[in-house]
């Protein structure tokens, strides 16, 4: 089973990062986009027999490791081996 | 009166600690490695700045796991006092040893330069010997300074009288020229409830003697072995015993 775990800042937080990339492309011309928010993106491979369970092991390392509840919030998406999305 | 500073791969600023504690304060010092599991009868716990871990994932994320890290939270938990340094304290807030977050500075700049500190609490361990309203003036070096907490977290720590220091101009007034990098009301640092377990960005160990631009920082190590010498931390006892 494969894990996709999208972190990223809550709302709330500041993104210092996405204001320099939108101020960037804004000076690029592209007036049309109003905001950016940067995140991280992960890709586990994980040893469960369910997508439950997968979604569930994701869950966990999110919560203690990847992600850091003051100030980020995440994502997760959980594929099959061809890589659809269940 | 022996100073455990805490030596995490990527740890940069331990000889910094070790160097003020043994050479110009005269006392115990030892290193302990992370995956050390005790602080060897320790009196105090430093942990120091640097990049443990390459502050891959976010800074500290991943030094808050070392095996280490269980001992130090049972002698923070019996009142050892303990102080985080720059990445120390990013360690301490990963480990939720201290409430919030670190953010990049709000420039997106790594800030390495001397700034001006006020000392809000002088109720700590690591602040005793200073004057209400001090200003310290002591070097930061740092990439992800910016101090964030949830609203209802900083009502607290202001309730709890948590905030221990300030970024303030050369006058001793917080502006928002002073602020480096965008903590949220300008805190360089902060302390737990029950006050033994101390963070700050600045660096302290950086700024203890005249030859290398300022001995402000000395005052903290002093508090310190003043407070101990005094018996005044409950339960700090128990933890070096």
């Amino acid at each position: 089973m494969r894990a996709r775990v999208f972190v990223t800042l809550k709302p709330s937080v500041f993104d210092p990062q996405g204001r320099t990339i939108v101020d960037a492309l804004h000076s690029l011309g592209y007036g049309g986009v109003e905001d950016v928010r940067q995140g991280k993106y992960f890709e586990l491979e994980l040893a469960a027999e369910s997508s439950d369970k997968a979604r569930s092991l994701a869950s966990e390392v999110a919560d203690k490791l990847l992600a850091n509840p003051v100030i980020e919030s995440y994502r997760i998406e959980v594929m099959d081996s061809r890589d659809t999305q269940i | 009166m022996k100073f455990a500073v805490i030596v995490f791969p990527g740890s940069n600023c331990d000889h910094d600690a070790f160097h003020a504690v043994k050479d110009v304060l005269g006392q115990g010092a030892e290193f302990v490695w992370h995956k050390e599991t005790d602080l060897r009868g320790a009196d105090v716990v430093i942990l120091p700045g640097g990049f443990s871990h390459g502050d891959y994932l976010r800074t500290g994320a991943i030094a808050r796991f070392s095996p280490v890290m269980n001992a130090v939270k049972s002698f923070a938990a019996t009142g050892g006092p303990v102080l985080g340094i720059c990445n120390g304290f990013q360690i301490l807030l990963e480990a939720g040893l201290l409430p919030g977050a670190m953010l990049r500075n709000r420039d997106l700049k790594f800030h390495c330069e001397h700034v001006h500190v006020r000392v809000e609490q002088t109720d700590t361990p690591f602040t005793l010997a200073c004057g209400p309203k001090q200003v310290l003036r002591i070097p930061i070096a740092h990439g992800e300074g910016n101090y964030f907490t949830s609203q209802e977290e900083l009502r607290r720590l202001e309730q709890n009288r948590q905030i221990v220091f300030r970024y303030v101009n050369a006058a001793g007034v917080v502006t928002d020229d002073a602020n480096p990098n965008g903590s949220l009301e300008s805190i360089a640092g902060i302390c737990s409830e029950g006050r033994n377990v101390v963070g700050l960005m600045p660096h302290p160990e950086r700024a203890c003697e005249l030859a290398v631009g300022s001995a402000d920082g000395l005052v903290m190590f002093e508090s310190v072995v003043s407070a101990l010498a005094q018996g005044t931390l409950t339960g700090a006892e128990r933890a070096s015993a």
